[in-house]
């Protein structure tokens, strides 16, 4: 796995300070990105022509499955600081299966929309709900290839743990926990509209 | 003093105060560039991805000014044959039986549209910004590189793959977009609203979403580059004003093109989804489309939202540019540093909340104008604050007029020349009149085009000794100067009395309208202008690429007497930019003229019973 070693690098403690710092920063551009879209969708609700329904069950069962998998992956960085192997790979998956099992559910989200007649181009209210979801979705979706590089390192070198690579797994964790309060800010802004 | 004992003491003092990182017992750099490809292609050293934004930056304004003087062309000799571009424009040349080409307005229309992204992105945001944020950032600061020196790479390679794109739209069989380069819809939602709107406007889209992926992972870098990676002693308020103008720069853009982003993504599904974001009450051939609902007026909010911020991303690193060039060449300190990182501060902040002064004709609240005239028009307050300092910094300096130097003092006389009118323009009341007039091609022109570029300018003949080893030729440079300078005004200056007479932009042709017809001279005395002017920057585009390789050697480590900390590194400095230790920071950047002494480096520790002259 000569491409997954490559984020195996030995960085020192500053430079990872500042990938952490470089995260932030991304983070508060994601935050404009999605804090455009609620602004657009509320300036274009006031025009009016605006149809409403109900949010699909699913989106509640992704929360669920979102919140949960954040508590398994704090366990996993405990895990970690404490140098417990086993308990580490096990939440590890535990918490990448759930991310899995977010996106699954909003895919059946999607069909349960479809199924009812709500496509994309009904009203732009709708348009709105795949749009978002959407984006959200992309953005799980990076975060789910950070968890196939942390899994193939943990289970292809040597478990040995030092400052650096605690550092390093904060970053995932950190925007892990970033897109599951970003998934309920979207949620509740739908559930007030 | 012989310049080998000059680096000689240079190196002792970084030896002795420097810090030791032992960045060099690692051998990372040498690790990824041991070849051509991956030195000089897929680097991830700053300085190398500097001069690629530069390259790429060049070519881009090459193609950009060149449509300017075709669509130029058009204005000022609207009878005049055009058949003699028909090799290079095609079939967009129409040549009837008498052998007259006339240009297809259709492409008129792409040229003018292409034009506007193509400088104010390409060139001004990636060439400007791209270029000098990477270069300089590490360099000033005193660190190895970026924070993330792979990032910095692939942000490099996104905003060659959007140019690609681009570049590849220009050769469509139904043209590049041509719906304006604010892209508003419904003429960017409909592909079938004009020819431009097809494919032409898929690839734009594409392009600019690419390019906004390389901004952000730019910015990312730069800012965290800037608050993590500082030498030691290299406290913010000891940083060249380049870095903080750089740094509120990233930050802008950080903050405002993501927004640009979502209201692409909506576009994006008009055009391709059915949505109808954007669309309402549309009628084309006659039929009314089914598309209801939508407000065009949404885009044109989140648009300017980037759109605003953008004129200072563009205008900002010029700003940076222009005081540290400015203060080395007068041999004074920079006047008012604190005050000018406030109006920097200050200028970003009101970026966010005057967006709608582009939007003041377009059916927005009246009443609501009134706080966006305010805002507008308070910008001046730190703009004049600025304008002062550097007059100031001029006042009692001991001059050299070198290119780098006549650029900036250049760059100040079309700031204040633009900026005037802008006090016009951000009125509600007087847009009524001025609105999508020439008086607004006048303003941001002046002001946020030939300014910006001045300050670009201004860079690349201050820094060219540090990217290439070699001076940029003075006299050209200065030849290059005057005729632009002169030519900027003989341009735009006659545009201001167009646009007050009420001559509409981006029209083709006048003469259907008897208002605007008697502006004949005026049109062809522009395009002259603007013809010579175009070949001044041929001279420079020469005077670059001549220099690279035959200009004259710099035999001296800091050949400006600078201050600053690039200038401490070798002539030819590798990756890692000190061959050794780090140095460290003793002082603030602008020592100049201080107790006698004509400048102190920055790492030079403050001599026996000096006081610091920190800020």
């Amino acid at each position: 796995m000569p491409i997954v070693q490559m984020f195996n690098k030995e960085l020192a403690p500053s430079q990872v300070q500042a990938l952490k710092f470089g995260l932030w920063i991304g983070m508060a551009s994601i935050i404009m990105l999605f804090g455009a879209l609620t602004s657009a969708f509320l300036v274009r609700r006031g025009v009016g022509n605006w149809y409403e329904y109900k949010l699909p069950i699913e989106f509640f069962y992704s929360t669920v499955i979102i919140v949960i998998s954040s508590i398994v992956l704090e366990f996993c960085f405990r895990a970690l600081k404490r140098k417990n192997e086993k308990l580490f790979k096990q939440s590890l998956i535990a918490s990448f299966v759930l991310g899995i099992g977010f996106i699954a559910s909003q895919i059946i989200a999607v069909k349960n929309l479809l199924s009812q007649g709500l496509y994309i181009d009904l009203n732009v209210s709708i348009s709105f709900l795949y749009v978002i979801a959407g984006l959200h979705a992309l953005h799980l979706l990076g975060g789910l290839v950070t968890f196939i590089i942390s899994i193939l390192l943990a289970f292809t070198s040597e478990f040995a743990v030092n400052d650096m690579k605690i550092l390093k797994f904060d970053l995932l964790r950190q925007y892990w926990h970033f897109l599951g309060v970003l998934w309920i800010y979207l949620l509740v802004f739908l559930i007030l509209q | 003093m012989s310049s080998g004992h000059h680096h000689h003491e240079q190196d002792a003092l970084i030896e002795k105060y420097g810090y030791d990182d032992h960045f060099h017992e690692h051998h990372e750099g040498d690790k990824f560039q041991f070849n051509f490809l991956t030195k000089y292609i897929f680097s991830m050293d700053h300085k190398i991805i500097a001069r690629q934004f530069l390259f790429t930056g060049i070519f881009w304004a090459i193609i950009g000014a060149a449509m300017s003087i075709v669509f130029r062309f058009q204005l000022g000799f609207p009878d005049a044959s055009m058949a003699w571009l028909k090799p290079i424009l095609g079939k967009w040349i129409i040549i009837n039986e008498a052998g007259i080409g006339t240009l297809e307005p259709e492409f008129y229309y792409a040229l003018v549209t292409m034009h506007g992204t193509i400088i104010v992105f390409f060139v001004l945001t990636a060439g400007l910004s791209g270029t000098f944020s990477n270069f300089l950032i590490p360099l000033q600061l005193g660190a190895r590189d970026m924070a993330s020196p792979f990032l910095n790479m692939l942000s490099y390679w996104f905003f060659f793959l959007s140019s690609a794109v681009m570049f590849y739209s220009l050769f469509l069989s139904t043209g590049p977009f041509s719906g304006g380069w604010t892209a508003y819809p419904p003429l960017s939602a409909l592909p079938q609203a004009s020819i431009g709107s097809e494919s032409g406007m898929t690839l734009w889209i594409v392009s600019l979403a690419l390019f906004v992926v390389s901004v952000l992972l730019g910015g990312m870098n730069y800012i965290t580059t800037v608050l993590n990676l500082r030498t030691k002693g290299m406290s913010l308020w000891r940083m060249p004003l380049t870095i903080w103008a750089f740094l509120v720069t990233a930050i802008l853009g950080l903050l405002s093109f993501p927004v640009l982003f979502s209201g692409f993504l909506l576009l994006i599904f008009d055009r391709s989804m059915g949505t109808s974001f954007y669309l309402s009450d549309i009628f084309v051939n006659g039929m009314a489309l089914d598309r209801i609902g939508g407000s065009p007026i949404l885009y044109q909010h989140i648009f300017w939202f980037l759109g605003h911020p953008e004129v200072y991303i563009i205008i900002l690193p010029a700003m940076g540019i222009v005081s540290e060039v400015l203060a080395v060449h007068a041999r004074k300190p920079i006047f008012g540093y604190r005050a000018m990182v406030y109006s920097i501060l200050a200028i970003a902040f009101l970026s966010f909340i005057v967006w709608a002064h582009h939007m003041f004709m377009s059916g927005v609240n009246p009443f609501l104008s009134n706080f966006f005239v305010v805002f507008t028009l308070i910008i001046a307050v730190p703009s004049a604050v600025k304008v002062f300092n550097w007059i100031s910094t001029l006042y009692g300096g001991n001059i050299r007029l070198n290119t780098p130097m006549l650029f900036c003092i250049g760059f100040v006389s079309m700031f204040i020349s633009g900026g005037l009118t802008g006090i016009f323009l951000g009125n509600s009341a007087i847009d009524i009149q001025q609105h999508d007039t020439y008086f607004v091609v006048a303003h941001f022109h002046i002001v946020m085009g030939v300014a910006a570029f001045f300050g670009m300018f201004a860079g690349v003949y201050n820094w060219f000794p540090k990217m290439f080893g070699r001076y940029m030729n003075d006299t050209l440079g200065k030849i290059h100067f005057w005729i632009t300078l002169i030519g900027a005004y003989a341009v735009f200056g006659p545009m201001h009395f167009l646009g007050m007479a009420g001559v509409p932009r981006r029209y083709y042709l006048f003469d259907k309208f008897d208002a605007f017809s008697g502006f004949d001279d005026m049109n062809k005395f522009i395009t002259i202008a603007a013809i010579v002017s175009f070949f001044a920057q041929i001279l420079f585009v020469v005077n670059f690429f001549w220099s690279m390789y035959k200009g004259k050697r710099v035999t001296s480590q800091n050949p400006w007497g600078s201050n600053s900390l690039e200038w401490t590194t070798p002539i030819e400095a590798g990756h890692g930019n000190w061959p050794g230790k780090i140095p460290t920071v003793q002082r603030w950047s602008y020592d100049y003229g201080k107790d006698g002494i004509e400048f102190t480096q920055q790492h030079v520790p403050l001599r026996d019973g000096e006081k610091p002259s920190d800020h």
